[in-house]
């Protein structure tokens, strides 16, 4: 069981990623929102390098010494690599676990300074939900962070909390993934909807996240899903506008 | 007693009968996590839910049926009823809650998956289930989607004096609760809430819904009359329930933002439900006046089978809430035990409210049949339908 683990996750590694990307990703691909622009990211990419900064708590990991490998922001740059030929990507982390919004943007000054991104993907909400921090302050903090990425010469991205079917009965979710899309509203901040992206994964049985088999390799799977959705709602974003010299393979 | 704002009408008006029943079942789809079949419910096209709908209508039935027993028996024994009301819901939510430790003990045992090393964190409480349980009983600690019980607590345990003074000084009272509401907004009054944070319902805040449909209950309602009937009122009811349609779609197709100008989304974000935001009420306002215009009274569909099974439920209004939300946990049961494709949710959508209304069903023939029983009907006191709210 373990080997056969081990296999696909090996097997996923290798794979020369996602020229095509698997249909299971695809069929959450309507549920982009990439009406708002990245002015930040297109100039980036269009200078042909492309640093991504991801914040985030413990949703954006996985556990085990290959996690780093399998989790969405490796995949997201292997994605990017993929979709953005003759860029060079990078994606820096600020990734630690059981961290509030709050929390995060405390450190973000610093992980802007040190990676100097110019896209920061923002995944936060579930720790404010567990914790029940005020709402309010939750909508200024995200704001706070807003600004603060900006003024860095970066956009922002944010990814609300994942669909966790057995914890939604003890983890209030519904405030701050509203707060989250209000605030991306007000700010015009790409939202990606990671819940309802992962709810339409459940609702068409494309992952079953309540299965006790092969659980390692299905989080490897999702991950891989959310880094390549999260790589194509940056390039469809930054289309409009700036000019895709690169678009043919 | 000094004279005193009759009750209206003697006859219940099955209307309110009908809304609740219908706030129940939507408040049943709504709790049950994830359920797709809960886009049909009102909260994804306008600012207000359900809930808005149950707690002013309690609050209506509660000062129709109270109201008439406090001009009947005086201000003690209304008094007491109202308080032994709001112990049967404290009961409800306690019994409620047990069901709730056994399911989550259940689904957490089972748990661990890679990709919830986050959320795994939250079945911490479980580890101190004592602290928890007390906390529970204090209504502090409060599940998910297990908040309006315990507001409808608190709101009997102050309904006696503000239907004392509903009844003495109606135009005061609502001013008072309008004062209330305002004070508690502006200086961020809650109750709070264990482990962490405040209730998701707050009650200084709620309270106006409810004495505000009191206050209907006991003639303001005829006093508003003309103006929820007037042309102008309506159409602006209207555009603003347009107006909310057009906001709430922006949440689920972003592109549709950009027409929205940023003035405008500055002012209304964030519309809090914990502090029931001005534009919620309005938009419950606005359902209310639009209702009242399509279906008047006298409408004799209210009579109708077709809408029975609806009145059943909203005239049984306590047991089939707390029916509900057990279903709703037993739902999200299912759904990560079994299944949570799309075809379950709809069986189980449909099955809970089939259910609903079963019991809601036996409920009421047991309550006609206690009501005849042996002894003589004279016997009885004479109750406008239904039981209490």
């Amino acid at each position: 069981m373990k080997r056969l683990t081990l296999v696909l996750a090996a097997l996923l590694l290798a794979s020369p990623a996602l020229a095509v990307p698997p249909a299971e990703c695809q069929l959450a691909q309507h549920l982009l929102d990439h009406v708002f622009p990245l002015p930040h990211t297109a100039r980036a990419i269009a200078d042909k390098k492309l640093t991504v900064l991801v914040v985030g708590a413990g949703s954006s990991r996985l556990p085990g010494p290959k996690g780093p490998q399998v989790a969405y922001p490796a995949r997201l740059k292997i994605a990017l690599t993929e979709l953005l030929p003759g860029v060079a990507v990078k994606v820096a982390t600020d990734v630690t676990r059981h961290r509030t919004a709050a929390a995060m943007v405390k450190s973000m000054k610093a992980a802007l300074a040190a990676s100097k991104p110019a896209l920061v993907i923002w995944q936060t909400g579930t720790v404010d939900a567990m914790q029940a921090v005020d709402p309010d302050q939750f909508s200024d903090t995200l704001e706070e962070g807003i600004v603060m990425a900006r003024t860095a010469a970066a956009d922002v991205i944010l990814v609300n909390a994942q669909y966790s079917p057995r914890t939604e009965s003890m983890i209030a979710l519904g405030t701050y993934a509203d707060d989250m899309r209000w605030v991306a509203l007000q700010h015009e901040v790409p939202l990606f909807n990671r819940f309802e992206i992962m709810r339409a994964w459940a609702d068409f049985g494309t992952f079953d996240f309540t299965s006790a088999k092969d659980k390692l390799a299905m989080a490897g799977r999702v991950h891989a899903c959310i880094g390549w959705l999260l790589a194509n709602l940056v390039t469809e974003a930054v289309k409009p506008g700036e000019p895709q010299t690169e678009g043919a393979r | 007693m000094v004279k005193a704002l009759a009750p209206v009408s003697t006859e219940r008006d099955l209307r309110l009968d009908l809304f609740r029943g219908l706030a129940l079942w939507l408040i049943f789809l709504d709790h049950i996590p994830s359920n797709a079949v809960s886009w049909i419910t009102i909260r994804n096209y306008g600012f207000s839910d359900a809930t808005e709908i149950f707690v002013f209508i309690s609050g209506y039935t509660a000062a129709f049926v109270y109201g008439r027993a406090m001009e009947q028996h005086g201000f003690i024994v209304a008094g007491a009823r109202v308080l032994k009301r709001a112990w049967q819901i404290y009961v409800a939510h306690v019994f409620l809650f047990a069901v709730y430790l056994a399911e989550i003990a259940y689904v957490a045992h089972s748990f661990d998956n890679p990709l919830y090393t986050e959320e795994m964190g939250v079945l911490n409480f479980l580890a101190n289930p004592d602290v928890t349980i007390i906390q529970a009983l204090l209504l502090k600690f409060k599940p998910v989607n297990m908040d309006v019980l315990p507001l409808y607590i608190v709101l009997l345990a102050w309904f006696p004096p503000a239907l004392w003074l509903l009844r003495r000084a109606p135009t005061t009272a609502l001013i008072a609760s309008m004062t209330f509401y305002a004070l508690s907004l502006r200086f961020g009054w809650n109750i709070p809430a264990w482990p962490k944070g405040m209730w998701v319902f707050n009650p200084f805040a709620w309270q106006f819904l409810f004495v505000f449909g009191a206050w209907c209950a006991l003639g303001g309602a005829q006093r508003i009359k003309p103006f929820v009937d007037s042309a102008v009122v309506r159409w602006l009811a209207l555009a603003y329930l347009a107006f909310a349609f057009s906001i709430v779609m922006t949440w689920y197709f972003p592109y549709l933002a950009t027409f929205v100008p940023k003035i405008v989304s500055d002012v209304i974000y964030p519309i809090s439900k914990t502090n029931l935001d001005v534009l919620r009420i309005l938009h419950f306002l606005s359902l209310a006046i639009i209702t009242v215009w399509f279906v008047p009274r006298s409408w004799a569909g209210l009579k109708s089978k077709l809408f029975w099974p609806a009145i059943v439920c909203g005239q049984h209004s306590l047991e089939t809430f707390c029916l509900g939300v057990f279903l709703s946990f037993a739902g999200h049961f299912v759904f990560t035990e079994v299944s949570n494709r799309l075809p379950m949710q709809v069986a189980i959508s449909i099955a809970g409210i089939v259910i609903m209304v079963g019991a809601a069903a036996l409920v009421s023939w047991y309550k006609n049949t206690e009501r005849r029983g042996p002894r003589p009907p004279a016997a009885m006191p004479a109750t406008a339908g239904g039981g209490a709210p």
